[in-house]
């Protein structure tokens, strides 16, 4: 068969996987939703989730698109609409496209012309991240049962643990934010822009919070998240223009 | 039938999440061998075992301390989905995070569970729609989302989302927040080797830390 980046061939088998990815949100979905009614939760809180949780989406995954567009210059869309469908992140899939392409001879930048450097960068992108996929059906039951006992043993304990959890990863990102802050020694404000973007996100994350408390409305902080999400990226573009 | 009937839900829910998960892994890795079958190549094995070798070993190593890591946030059904859809960091873990913190539910009960599902479920399927879209309408879109103005955008999605996270977490945890958010900063702002890549390296790190000044605070009764 004939090959190109873009053959129809790829894109059957690539929309298939995808829907066999999709079968099992749907089918998660449709459990949590079938339990949550067996034991009574609100019906309103769990429109809710499933609404604000859609709106906060939007954004990041306009994101991933544009790493499809991306990686299309080189891998066209079939491969990269897999790989940033399931499994890998952005960050992830353009380093490992990257490395493969590099010891193919070419780049991010080229297309690939044959079938066999094709083959070869799936299979690099496809095992390099494979761990997570295979291990986690065969750990999740065990670290559950860990976290269960911590909670037998000391429920209070087992509740500050989970915070602690949240904040060390949130603590790490963080820290991301002022990576590039050293570079105003070197003269260079573009480092400013992201600790800039994630205050702007923070003030209307507060500003959601105090107006959700004075005017009584719970509807505010429902969608206070994306809300400080997007007004954080739009805040990009004067900053980045400003600083970068 | 009588076995159904005994099972509990999180019984269920790692009993589907195993047979998804496995399936899914076997699929996935199915798909380079099915395009080297078709097209009837071989792959070409030096750049593939260098470049594999050059990337294998950290993302293996990240990748098993992610599981441990990221599994306990997220809960058992969250898990299953979000290690086969990826972009955890960046997407559903906050989106899990926010839908429990609006729920009022706690991470580590049955109801944290069943929300953190839903959200990461919902999360999966919005963004599998709108990669279809913006995919079948690639060509139109491309200019648009690859503008200049965009990308600027795009390039601030992690501090933008973190800033906002940060506010309800770090607010609500005063005390134990301080300690890791202080370390984090020294270390990504003195360490030039860290920064959007490393990243991923330096979330369990930041837990084990926070782990400890809390287990530290917790004895001293200051929690």
């Amino acid at each position: 068969m004939e090959f190109n980046v873009n053959h129809p061939i790829i894109f059957v088998m690539v929309g298939m996987l995808i829907l066999a990815v999709l079968g099992q949100s749907v089918y998660f979905l449709v459990k949590a939703l079938r339990r949550a009614k067996e034991k009574g939760m609100d019906g309103a809180v769990l429109k809710k989730t499933i609404f604000s949780s859609a709106v906060f989406t939007i954004a990041p995954a306009v994101a991933i698109l544009v790493g499809v567009i991306t990686l299309s210059k080189s891998l066209g869309i079939a491969l990269p609409w897999l790989r940033l469908s399931i499994v890998g992140s952005l960050t992830y899939e353009t380093v490992a496209a990257g490395t493969a392409l590099t010891e193919l001879g070419g780049g991010l930048g080229s297309q690939i012309e044959n079938a066999s450097d094709y083959v070869t960068v799936a299979f690099v992108m496809t095992v390099s991240i494979i761990i997570g996929l295979f291990l986690v059906p065969l750990l999740t039951k065990k670290i559950q049962g860990g976290m269960k006992k911590i909670e037998k043993r000391d429920k209070e304990w087992s509740e500050i643990f989970t915070n602690a959890m949240f904040l060390g990863m949130i603590s790490a990102f963080l820290g991301y934010v002022f990576s590039d802050v050293g570079l105003l020694f070197h003269g260079d404000t573009s480092g400013l822009i992201p600790v800039c973007v994630m205050f702007v996100s923070a003030v209307v994350m507060v500003f959601c919070g105090v107006l959700s408390k004075k005017l009584n409305q719970r509807w505010v902080t429902d969608y206070a998240l994306p809300v400080s999400l997007m007004c954080g990226m739009a805040a990009a573009i004067p900053i980045t223009a400003w600083l970068g | 039938m009588k076995k159904k009937e005994t099972l509990t839900y999180m019984d269920s829910v790692h009993r589907a999440g195993r047979a998804w998960g496995l399936t899914l892994f076997v699929l996935i890795l199915a798909f380079p061998f099915a395009l080297a079958i078709i097209f009837g190549v071989l792959p070409k094995w030096g750049p593939l075992f260098r470049g594999t070798l050059a990337i294998l070993p950290m993302y293996w190593a990240v990748g098993l301390v992610e599981i441990f890591t990221y599994v306990p946030m997220l809960g058992a059904g969250g898990s299953y989905l979000s290690f086969v859809t990826g972009n955890i960091s960046n997407l559903k873990l906050p989106c899990a995070l926010d839908a429990m913190e609006r729920a009022g539910v706690k991470a580590n009960s049955e109801e944290g569970e069943i929300i953190s599902t839903i959200s990461i479920a919902v999360s999966s399927i919005v963004t599998t729609i709108i990669i279809i879209a913006g995919v079948l309408l690639i060509i139109p879109l491309s200019p648009i989302l690859s503008s200049e103005v965009l990308t600027a955008a795009f390039a601030q999605l992690l501090p933008a989302l973190f800033g906002g996270l940060a506010v309800v977490f770090v607010s609500k945890n005063l005390r134990l927040a301080i300690a890791p958010i202080v370390l984090m900063l020294a270390l990504f702002i003195f360490v030039p080797a860290l920064n959007a890549g490393t990243v991923g390296i330096m979330v369990p790190v930041g837990v084990l830390f926070t782990l400890a000044v809390a287990r530290i605070l917790y004895k001293k009764g200051k929690l």
